[in-house]
């Protein structure tokens, strides 16, 4: 009997699984760290508690955290659908344009929380907007989205990059950025989420945009699981020809898919643009969207999945800082060899393992 | 300067520029037609220019240098292999999951072994590719319009710029004229026919991504000790996207690379030499359009608005013999 066919429990396909892979992908990890002549476990205490020694360090996790919560979903919500949105990065990054114009526009007039809802408007319709076009190639002209998302987020850096060091600098600086916004146009902090725990936020950028990170994830879970449009997408997801034939319209549900993906990206840069540097900057991104597929693929496209992994993304990145700072013959870049591993074991070799589960659950079961 | 002095400095950066986009998209060409998606060229180029950086330094050979190049990448295709042919895990999120590695072991272990904050230190000149002097240079500079182009277009470029021009109908031969490219042409269409004459998917797969990761071992070197003198932090920047966008914008043919692969060399040394430079009646023209613009015409290409870019039918799936 062929494994692939064997059917597990869900404690093992969402639970054992995932675990394995990431105790792996660690493993690996700690192999490289052991290989450069520094020692893993020690490197992994640094990481933890640099990652989670004080309420600012916590602070600082959280905020890695509230990203790739939002590139999460982005990249989820396009997988439910079957599709690979490799462009929240670009997205996010467009996105930030609309969430820095309503800040400027805004932040002279209004509170912050008469702006926070225009801005969140303005980040989620530019992300859909950039993800429109390779939306639309995919459903009507059958481009790869993979390879359209890919092309747009070069195209989106290099639009980015004109905008800020032509359009939107301030007149007689040399950075490429916007003017930082008044209060009106930033989010704030965190300090009384953290005064309930009894610890100090610090200089942690920890700010409300996590609070709107969580309730999309519960928004999300309710569409995709709670709702007919939801349902048609994940239909379209396991089977585009069985979709179609049940009367799924797909071009509709494939180009929602994207903008609603575009949309979640696109809000990823409050969090930095309106939350932490209240500027729009060059490269805020900073690969929070290509972080966003490890997030997806080990939460297993779940909202609670994705805000467990983007936690431990968002540790590995606070705890890779204070590595490299306590150790300084690892670089920072050793998170990107983590994050890597875990994409290549959680994802593309998600069933390496597989088969040798099958068989000891199968005796397991029987015996 | 003269128009025709710039005429030839761009001429000559566009081949400098092009070299590494070839060879790439070459290897994604045989992996792409074996029906094996390689979105981590990028990560294979970037991991071979570090061996070869590495190599070339500790041992003073630039062959050496290339020789770890070819290894290094070949490793990863076995990798992209494993995960995509033998696990039938999703090609596209192995691809990405390599890049990530190669770029990350790159700046950490050139880290832990230089200590120059990824960089490696700088090869010495016999240790890598050398500008070679084709003969008769001297005798053809004389000559109007011709001689300048041979002098400083044809000759005067390092090995490895003429090993890539050569690739180009090597490729097509091996594709076109062998029972191997014949096979390996199939089995990006249809694999269950390939399998039902009893040839090896598997087995075949393999050897396309290995021929991948050997091309890109390639594109590597000459990235780290022909084009500069050391390996640099992500000194790829994004260029086996582009090649990938040349693949694709070629129609996966090996000719038609080679000529998508000049036209993006040459926007890019276009817009190098239009930096700071005002275009009469329209002032300066921002280099982003000419950064962004090979990802924007492969955009047009794939919606179909320049003839129709028809990837191998099998691309991205992976073969089940049974179940």
């Amino acid at each position: 009997m062929s494994t692939a066919s064997v059917k597990l429990p869900n404690w093992i396909n969402y639970g054992l699984m995932p675990l394995i892979n990431l105790i792996v992908a660690f493993l690996i990890s700690g192999l490289v760290i052991w290989l450069i002549g520094e020692s893993p476990l020690e490197a992994l205490d640094f990481m933890l508690r640099g990652a989670l020694g004080s309420g600012e360090a916590i602070g600082f996790t959280l905020y890695y955290a509230t990203s790739f919560i939002f590139t999460g979903l982005s990249v989820a919500i396009a997988f439910h659908a079957g599709l690979f949105n490799i462009g929240s990065e670009g997205q996010a990054y467009v996105g930030g344009l609309g969430a820095a114009l309503v800040a400027l526009a805004l932040d002279h007039y209004v509170p912050w929380y008469v702006t926070m809802p225009f801005a969140i408007l303005g980040a989620a319709l530019f992300g859909a907007a950039w993800a429109f076009i390779p939306a639309w190639m995919q459903a009507k002209r059958g481009s790869h989205i993979v390879i359209t998302t890919i092309m747009f987020n070069f195209i989106g850096a290099a639009l980015m990059v004109y905008l800020l060091v032509n359009v939107l600098i301030v007149p007689g600086k040399m950075a490429p950025e916007t003017r930082t916004f008044l209060p009106g146009g930033q989010l704030p902090k965190l300090d009384w989420l953290m005064a309930i725990f009894g610890m100090k936020l610090g200089a942690a950028p920890l700010n409300f945009s996590f609070i709107i990170a969580l309730v999309m994830c519960v928004l999300i879970w309710l569409l995709i699981w709670r709702t007919k449009l939801g349902f048609e997408m994940r239909t379209l997801g396991v089977s585009p020809s069985a979709a179609i034939y049940a009367g799924v319209p797909y071009v509709r549900t494939v180009i929602i898919a994207m903008l609603l993906s575009g949309a979640l990206a696109g809000m990823m840069a409050l969090n930095p643009v309106l939350g932490a540097s209240a500027r729009l900057q060059v490269e805020f991104v900073g690969g929070a969207g290509f972080v966003g597929i490890a997030v997806s693929l080990m939460g297993r496209n779940h909202p609670l999945g994705i805000v467990l992994a983007a936690i431990l993304f968002g540790l590995l990145y606070k705890g890779g800082d204070e590595l490299s700072f306590e150790r300084p013959a690892i670089t920072r870049d050793m998170v990107m060899v983590i994050q890597g591993l875990v994409i290549l074991f959680a994802g593309a070799l998600e069933h390496m393992f597989r088969p040798a589960i099958v068989k000891i659950y199968t005796r397991f079961a029987k015996g | 300067m003269e128009t025709f002095d710039i005429f030839i400095s761009i001429l000559g950066s566009t081949i400098r520029l092009s070299i590494p986009l070839i060879f790439t998209a070459l290897a994604g060409l045989f992996s792409e037609r074996a029906g094996v998606f390689d979105i981590g060229l990028e990560g294979k180029m970037l991991a071979g220019a570090f061996a070869a950086a590495c190599v070339a330094y500790l041992t003073g050979s630039a062959f050496a240098g290339l020789g770890a190049a070819i290894v290094v990448s070949m490793i990863f295709s076995l990798i992209h292999g494993f995960a995509s042919i033998t696990s039938r895990g999703n090609q596209i999120v192995s691809g990405v999951a390599l890049n990530f590695v190669a770029a990350g072991l790159a700046v950490v272990l050139g880290h832990a072994w230089f200590g120059q904050g990824g960089r490696t230190p700088t090869v010495a000149n016999d240790a890598r590719f050398q500008p070679i002097t084709l003969p008769g240079v001297d005798m053809m500079r004389d000559v109007p319009f011709i001689g300048p182009i041979y002098a400083n277009v044809i000759s005067g470029n390092n090995l490895l710029t003429y090993l890539a021009f050569l690739a180009v109908p090597l490729s097509w031969w091996v594709l076109y004229r062998t029972r191997f490219g014949l096979r390996l042409r199939a089995v990006g269409e249809n694999p269950g026919a390939v399998d039902t004459a009893g040839i090896s998917v598997i087995w075949l797969r393999y050897r396309a991504t290995l021929v991948a990761g050997f091309l890109c071992g390639f594109s590597g070197a000459y990235l780290a000790i022909a084009q500069s003198a050391a390996f640099i932090n992500n000194m790829s920047a994004g260029k086996g996207y582009i090649a990938l966008a040349a693949l694709i914008f070629a129609k996966w043919k090996p000719v038609p690379v080679l000529f998508a692969c000049l036209l993006f060399g040459f926007l890019d040394a276009f817009a190098n030499f239009m930096q700071g430079k005002a275009v009469p009646g329209l002032g300066e023209v921002p280099v982003q359009i000419f950064q962004a613009l090979p990802y924007v015409l492969t955009c047009v290409l794939l919606a179909g608005f320049i003839g129709v870019a028809r990837p191998p039918k099998a691309g991205g799936v992976a073969y089940t013999k049974e179940r």
